[in-house]
């Protein structure tokens, strides 16, 4: 059927590519995002160094290297705490093109639009300038950016790794252990849950429209549908919201909810927090450094 | 002189309705203890609303419901210990296991319950254990729900109520959407449970004739938020008339080779082709 189809396309006059609406580009991206999260799950069974690793510790650890991060005052400290998260990526088989395709890239792009104007409006040593629009890029400005991209680039970085590296009901479990209030906790689970439901949701609605619909729609029409179906799909979560409260008080729920949490720390996960602090303090110790800074013209 | 068992729901003319539409009304039934009923409706017929009156999800407009004696009210409800001791007896499946399976892991899914109700952790965890043996999923124990297929939703949808060994389970549409082959595991599963004791009561909701005989010792048919019919599966899939009008079953017809067009209802269970 699927080679009649092929033949059939093959043999008609080409056409003009019709460019994709704005309903199916959001849905192309949360069906692309719901991959994502699957390919995270996938990570996180990996026999990798993170990922053997109590959940508490990597959540203690890699927090403890993100402030680390934000507290440095010079560039060689970040770089220093970046390299170690490309050691533990490595050490950890995350794919480093993943990194950099999801991270590096996107966060490039997000914190470069911010850091942009900071090179030229920071007042300082003028560098170079812009031939035409004769705007000065500075120093200052220049080391501004630089600091601004390079934090993100690394706690970006570290965060991943600790989604890429630990089940996503294990970070929950760690939260609750280290004394996260528990409604917040559930919350979250509960919105990662039914975030698959209602994408499955959404997908089937946009399907069965795709299904009934001929050709190219108009600009308005096309938008007037996407209202419809956002609306349709926020009542469909109301009920869902309803029907999971009933289940919920169905199995005993009167608002305060409890939770079964073990885990059992390990030489290796002592060892580990172990590292993992020294570093942070070392890390931190060195970020304080103004006369490395000095010497590092940063 | 056969003793009568007790009664586990009494329902005294009840009506419900949904804003302006009325699911039940004068509804008067009970069910006894250690019987499998089954609900049979077409859509709309007011079967689930039923099943949450009984599980004391909803409370009726008018009427009353007990169970094991004791009125369902909502101020009953106040009471911890009351509504504690209610939940551990009555369990209730939903008919979309989605709706049932918001825990991250399907080991959190079946601790949930034990836990709400304060159990010890050692007897959950015991508990747990041995219900992810004898429902088969203890390969799926630090599974996300999402990722199951329906009827693995629906064992550990179950296995999330039968932790509490409950008195009744209801059950609403336990076949829907199924594959046949997961149909007939959940069918083989209420039939084990329903045998288990002396004291488990059954009651579910569906509109699938082939299961009935199967799960049920009686049946009560639906028709608009009333009784339309009571009796035992046989007497009621004998009742075509009665499965008509309740959109349980449809006229077909069809055509012989001889030419001659056949008429009968379309059950998928009963169909004899008679000269």
């Amino acid at each position: 059927m699927n080679s009649a189809a092929n033949s059939n396309s093959k043999s008609a006059a080409p056409r003009k590519k019709r460019r994709r609406n704005f309903v199916e580009r959001t849905l192309a991206n949360l069906i692309r995002n719901l991959e994502s999260a699957l390919f995270a799950e996938d990570t996180a069974r990996k026999n990798g160094l993170l990922q053997r690793l109590d959940p508490r510790v990597k959540i203690v650890g890699l927090l403890a290297l993100i402030l680390a991060v934000t507290l440095a005052r010079n560039f060689f400290t970040i770089i220093f705490i970046f390299a170690v998260a490309l050691l533990l990526a490595v050490l950890s088989r995350v794919p480093l093109r993943t990194l950099a395709a999801r991270t590096w890239l996107s966060v490039l792009a997000f914190t470069g639009t911010i850091a942009l104007p900071v090179i030229f409006i920071t007042p300082g040593d003028a560098v170079f300038q812009l031939p035409v629009l004769h705007w000065t890029i500075t120093a200052q400005g220049l080391t501004s950016a630089f600091y601004l991209i390079s934090r993100a680039e690394t706690t970006v970085t570290l965060s991943l790794l600790l989604v890429l590296c630990t089940l996503w009901t294990d970070v929950l479990k760690a939260l609750r252990v280290l004394r996260v209030p528990t409604v917040f906790v559930v919350i979250l689970g509960m919105t990662y849950r039914y975030i698959f439901v209602m994408l499955e949701t959404a997908q089937n609605m946009f399907e069965a429209r795709q299904s009934r619909i001929v050709g190219a729609l108009a600009g308005g029409e096309s938008r007037k549908l996407a209202a419809a179906s956002i609306g349709v799909l926020l009542s469909k979560s109301f009920y869902l919201n309803q029907e999971i409260y009933l289940a919920m008080q169905s199995r005993g729920f009167r608002g305060e909810v409890y939770s079964l949490d073990e885990f059992s720390m390990k030489r290796r996960d002592w060892l580990a927090l172990i590292v993992f602090l020294s570093v942070a303090l070392l890390a931190f110790w060195l970020g304080r450094q103004d006369s490395l800074a000095a010497f590092l013209s940063f | 002189m056969e003793i009568e068992p007790e009664n586990v729901f009494e329902v005294r003319d009840v009506a419900f309705r949904y804003n302006d539409v009325t699911a039940l009304s004068g509804l008067s039934l009970s069910i006894k203890k250690n019987q499998r009923i089954a609900i049979l409706g077409a859509n709309g017929s007011g079967k689930s609303t039923f099943l949450r009156l009984l599980d004391a999800l909803y409370f009726p407009d008018k009427g009353s419901i007990s169970a094991f004696g004791e009125n369902l009210t909502e101020s009953a409800f106040q009471d911890e210990e009351f509504a504690f001791r209610f939940r551990r007896r009555v369990a209730f499946v939903f008919q979309n296991p989605d709706v049932q399976l918001f825990n991250p892991t399907v080991f959190d899914e079946i601790a949930f319950a034990p836990l709400q109700l304060r159990w010890s952790k050692d007897e959950i965890r015991r508990r747990v254990a041995e219900i992810l043996e004898t429902m088969e999923i203890a390969h799926l124990k630090d599974r996300a729900p999402h990722r199951l297929s329906g009827g693995e939703k629906k064992r550990v949808a179950l296995a999330s109520v039968l932790i509490l060994d409950p008195e009744v389970l209801l059950l609403d549409e336990p076949t829907a959407a199924l594959d046949p082959k997961s149909q007939s595991r959940v069918v083989d599963l209420l039939v084990d449970w329903g045998e288990k004791g002396a004291s488990k009561t059954v009651v579910t909701a569906t509109h699938d004739l082939d299961i009935v005989p199967d799960i049920a010792d009686y049946c009560f048919v639906f028709l608009n938020g009333r009784v339309a019919g009571f009796g035992t599966p046989a007497q009621i899939l004998a009742d075509t008339d009665l499965l008509e009008k309740t959109n349980l079953i449809h006229a077909h017809r069809h055509r012989h080779a001889d030419g001659s067009i056949h008429r009968h209802p379309h059950t998928h269970r009963f169909h004899e082709h008679g000269k």
